[in-house]
Order: C-alpha cells, then sequence, then structure tokens
C-alpha cells in the first residue's frame, strides 16, 4: 500500500483538483496524489484531513480502490473544519496523512453473498468496498445495497445509484425518512428494507455504517434474521488527533479505533455498541 | 384453493403455521391486484379487508391540509398492510396507495375476526404472527422520528449521519 510521506505524523501538501457538491451540506473533494506520487487504500480506510490554520480530521476514502487518484473524500459539513473543507476551490493545497485504519473484508467475503447497509455519510466509505466487489463482481454470490437518507436531497452519490439501479446483478433499494412532494421511493428506515434484501441471510456478509443508532438496530434486525454476528461487520467512529495510536483520543472500549478500526466485526464491538458514550 | 394455500404457505408470514390454519385462512383470501395510483383503501373507510403483499410497493399517507398528501411509510413485498381490522371501530387510519403495480392476498376480516374468537388457539396463532408486525413498525416510527441522520447538537455526537 502506497501510504503519503516518510512520517505518518507529517501532513503532505495535496493540491485539489475538484470539488463536486452532492447535497445542500455534503460535497466531495478529489485531491491530485501529493508529488505525482503512488497511491493505494484499502476500502473502508481513512485520511487525515488539514485545513491549514483551522484543524485536521479524519475522513474516509470514498473513491474507487481500483483507480485511487485522484484521492476523493466526501464530506459532510458539520463544524469548523468540516466547513473548510466544504469551502475548498480547484488549486486549494491541504494537508494530507494517510491510509490509516482497517478495512472490510472484502476477499474473506469471495463466493458469499453480500448485503451493504447504508446510512447518511455512511454511504461513503463503503462505496469503495461496492466498487470493489462490482469490479469483481463474479466473485461473489448475490449482492444488495440499502441505503437511507433523511430526506431525497441528502442522498449520496446519486449518479452511482442510478446506475446500480439499472443492473441485473444486483440489488438496490434507497429509502428516506421523510419524503418531499413527488419522492416515488421507499420511505421509512433502512432497517425496514433488510428483510426483503434478496440474500441468504444464512450464508451472507453484512456491512453496515451509518448513525450509530441505525447501526445497532441494523444488527439486531440482522440478526434476527440470522445473520452469523461474525459476519457482520461495522464501521465505527471517534474523534481523533493522532490517528496512527499514539494518543488515545479515539479509544473505544479496549481499542484504538484509529489502529484496530474504524471497521470492527460485530463481535468485537458487541459489548460497547450498547453503552452511552464510550 | 389448493393454489391460493401453497401460495399463502410459502409467504414467510405464514411459515411454519399448521396446515389446517392455512388451508382455513386461504378460505377467506384470495388473489388481488392494483395498478400504480389506486388506493388498497382510504382513511376513516371500514377496514373490512386486511392484505399481504406478493409483489410492489405500497404508500401509507395520511392528507396534511395545506400540504396535500404526505408519505408516512412505504410497504413491500411479504408485508402486512393494515391491522385497523382486528380492533374496534374497525377503521383505517391512514390512506394505502400502490406506488407501483401491486400483486396482493387480500383476507376477509370479519371471515378471520370471526374464527378468532370461536378458536382461540387460531387467535393466539394470528396474534402471534401480527403482533411482530405491530411491533416492528412502531420501531421503525420511533427510530424515524429520532432523526438520526440530522446533525446532532452537542460536542460528542460521535455519529456518521
Ligand atoms: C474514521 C472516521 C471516518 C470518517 N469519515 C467521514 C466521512 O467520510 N465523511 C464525513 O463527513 N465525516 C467523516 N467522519 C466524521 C468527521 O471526522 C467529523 O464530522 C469531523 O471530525 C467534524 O469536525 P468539525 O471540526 O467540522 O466539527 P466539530 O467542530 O468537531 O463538530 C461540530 C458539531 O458537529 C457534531 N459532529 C461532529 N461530527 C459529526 C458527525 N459526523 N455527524 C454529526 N454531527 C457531528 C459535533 O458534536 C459538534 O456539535 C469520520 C470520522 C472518523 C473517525
Ligand atoms: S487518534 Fe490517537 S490513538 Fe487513535
Amino acid at each position: 500500500m502506497h501510504t503519503l510521506g516518510r512520517d505518518a505524523m507529517v501532513p503532505v501538501p495535496a493540491v485539489v483538483r475538484r470539488v463536486r457538491r452532492q447535497t445542500r451540506d455534503t460535497c466531495t473533494v478529489d485531491l491530485d496524489s501529493p508529488r505525482g506520487q503512488g497511491f493505494s487504500f484499502r476500502p473502508g480506510q481513512f485520511n487525515m484531513v488539514y485545513v491549514f490554520g483551522i484543524g485536521e480530521v479524519p475522513i474516509s476514502i470514498s473513491g474507487n480502490p481500483q483507480r485511487p487518484v485522484p484521492i476523493s473524500h466526501t464530506v459532510r459539513a458539520v463544524g469548523a473544519i468540516t466547513t473548510a473543507i466544504r469551502g475548498l476551490r480547484r488549486g486549494d493545497v491541504v494537508g494530507l496523512r494517510g491510509p490509516f485504519g482497517s478495512s472490510w473484508p472484502v476477499e474473506a467475503a469471495e463466493g458469499m453473498d453480500v448485503l451493504i447497509v447504508a446510512g447518511g455519510v455512511g454511504l461513503a466509505p463503503l462505496r469503495p468496498a461496492m466498487l470493489h466487489v462490482l469490479a469483481n463482481r463474479e466473485r461473489y454470490g448475490r449482492v444488495a445495497l440499502l441505503y437511507g437518507a433523511r430526506t431525497p436531497h441528502d442522498l449520496l452519490f446519486r449518479r452511482d445509484l442510478e446506475r446500480w439501479r439499472g443492473r441485473f446483478d444486483l440489488h438496490v433499494a434507497v429509502t428516506v425518512d421523510a419524503p418531499v412532494l413527488g419522492w416515488n421511493g421507499g420511505v421509512g428506515v433502512v432497517t425496514a428494507l433488510i428483510q426483503s434484501a434478496p440474500v441468504d441471510f444464512a450464508e451472507c456478509v453484512a456491512w453496515v455504517c451509518g448513525p450509530e443508532v441505525m447501526m445497532r438496530f441494523a444488527v439486531a434486525e440482522l440478526l434476527r434474521l440470522r445473520v452469523a454476528a461474525e459476519r457482520i461487520t461495522l464501521s465505527m467512529e471517534r474523534n481523533m488527533k493522532c490517528a496512527v495510536g499514539l494518543c488515545g483520543h479515539c479509544q473505544y472500549g479496549p481499542y484504538l479505533l484509529c489502529r484496530e478500526g474504524p471497521v470492527f466485526r460485530y463481535p468485537d464491538v458487541q459489548r460497547w455498541l450498547t453503552i452511552k458514550e464510550v | 384453493m389448493e393454489d391460493l394455500e401453497a401460495l399463502l404457505a410459502r409467504q414467510p408470514f405464514f411459515r411454519g403455521m399448521d396446515p389446517r390454519w392455512i388451508a382455513f385462512l386461504a378460505g377467506c383470501a384470495r388473489n388481488v391486484r392494483f395498478n400504480a395510483g389506486e388506493y388498497l383503501f382510504h382513511e376513516g373507510d371500514e377496514a373490512i379487508r386486511f392484505l399481504l403483499i406478493r409483489h410492489g410497493r405500497v404508500a401509507l399517507e395520511t392528507h396534511v391540509p395545506g400540504h396535500g398528501p404526505v408519505t408516512i411509510q412505504t410497504i413491500g413485498a411479504d408485508d402486512v398492510v393494515g391491522w385497523s381490522w382486528l380492533f374496534p371501530p374497525y377503521r383505517w387510519i391512514f390512506d394505502a396507495r400502490a406506488v407501483e403495480l401491486v400483486r396482493a392476498v387480500e383476507f376477509e376480516a370479519a371471515c378471520i375476526r370471526q374464527k378468532c374468537d370461536q378458536d382461540p388457539a387460531f387467535g393466539y396463532v394470528m396474534l402471534m404472527r401480527l403482533v411482530p408486525v405491530i411491533v416492528s413498525r412502531l420501531q421503525a416510527t420511533r427510530l424515524q422520528l429520532l432523526d438520526v441522520y440530522g446533525v446532532v447538537a452537542g460536542r460528542h455526537a460521535h455519529t456518521r449521519a
């Protein structure tokens, strides 16, 4: 894997190639690989993105692992740093460290059905996993993507979704909590879509990412449908500082999320998932 | 009725049910279809039937003055539509509209209610299947109300919304 720079603590400058607006508060920032050097990542990994003078945040890589450059991050503006990222323009420079963290077990899932459950910006770290599965489609059984967002205006990667919906070898179901006039798609929580996903629950893997509450309910539903606990994988979030296991900022139970996570098998985080503010 | 019986036995909702009950239920049932845009029932109407969707999607709607119809939830294949037929006053509390072509099995509510009253064993079996549907809709509604995708106030939201 190509990591950026020699010292994992030192950000290397990366130039913004393009900023694409996704929704009213979300955009995808494409960065050129620093100094033209190679870059690769595994689906589910994240980079530390540093906006000079403001601060650094962990952001999942949302691009295609087969074509990792430009390096894509899909960011929702919630505070000072993410708002500054949304305000970036072509030619601006940010600091970049990474890639860090664990990844979706895409190789281990070969030969099995794949059920991907995403909520909100949780689709961003799952997109590379989806693209990996599609690039190697013949290695997987049935594949289903279930995606929930707040409203139709909050749906990310609309073009991908439309393209994927048109495929015969894929089941894509999208739902929103609150529809707007003219929306003809699903209404309700994403967990309600799980039971009718056309996969063999006894033999599938499930990859889940979204708000923690949504992940808890999704896991409960998957277990009810007899998906094996060790085949359920989640991506967890905590604030990070160093991203290399030094500062302890991202502690989650016995784990440091930046090092052992953010992607975990459910049994490994089961105890902490129901505890508030671990 | 043979065909309908076999079809019901395959539905997840009836899976594992005593064939005697399935045969009885088939006697109260018929296949129906609704075109996109057609209403399965309207708010306030008497709830004289309920439906098990085989194919397609149904939107539960309510009319908000000044806004028109608002979809509260959509229900898809293998799901049950409606439980207002189970309890007095037996009136629908929402409109149900076919979003696309819907194929469903329709059950005559009075036929099933009567049997439930006469035979508590059957009534228990039906309730054990219907109550989880009601509970899961309630849970889903609560989750919907939590607005989990909204930007969470407070320092430690820790959510990827
Ligand atoms: C491994 C990992 C991967 C991540 N990947 C992504 C990604 O791909 N895209 C992305 O947009 N974000 C992602 N995040 C979250 C992102 O790092 C945070 O949103 C960011 O740190 C917020 O920084 P800020 O300075 O903009 O906001 P702050 O000033 O830190 O927070 C502002 C307000 O927003 C709240 N808040 C913070 N984070 C979130 C959140 N995620 N959702 C809702 N409210 C929040 C805070 O509680 C606070 O009230 C990821 C986090 C981790 C740990
Ligand atoms: S962020 Fe410092 S230990 Fe994980």
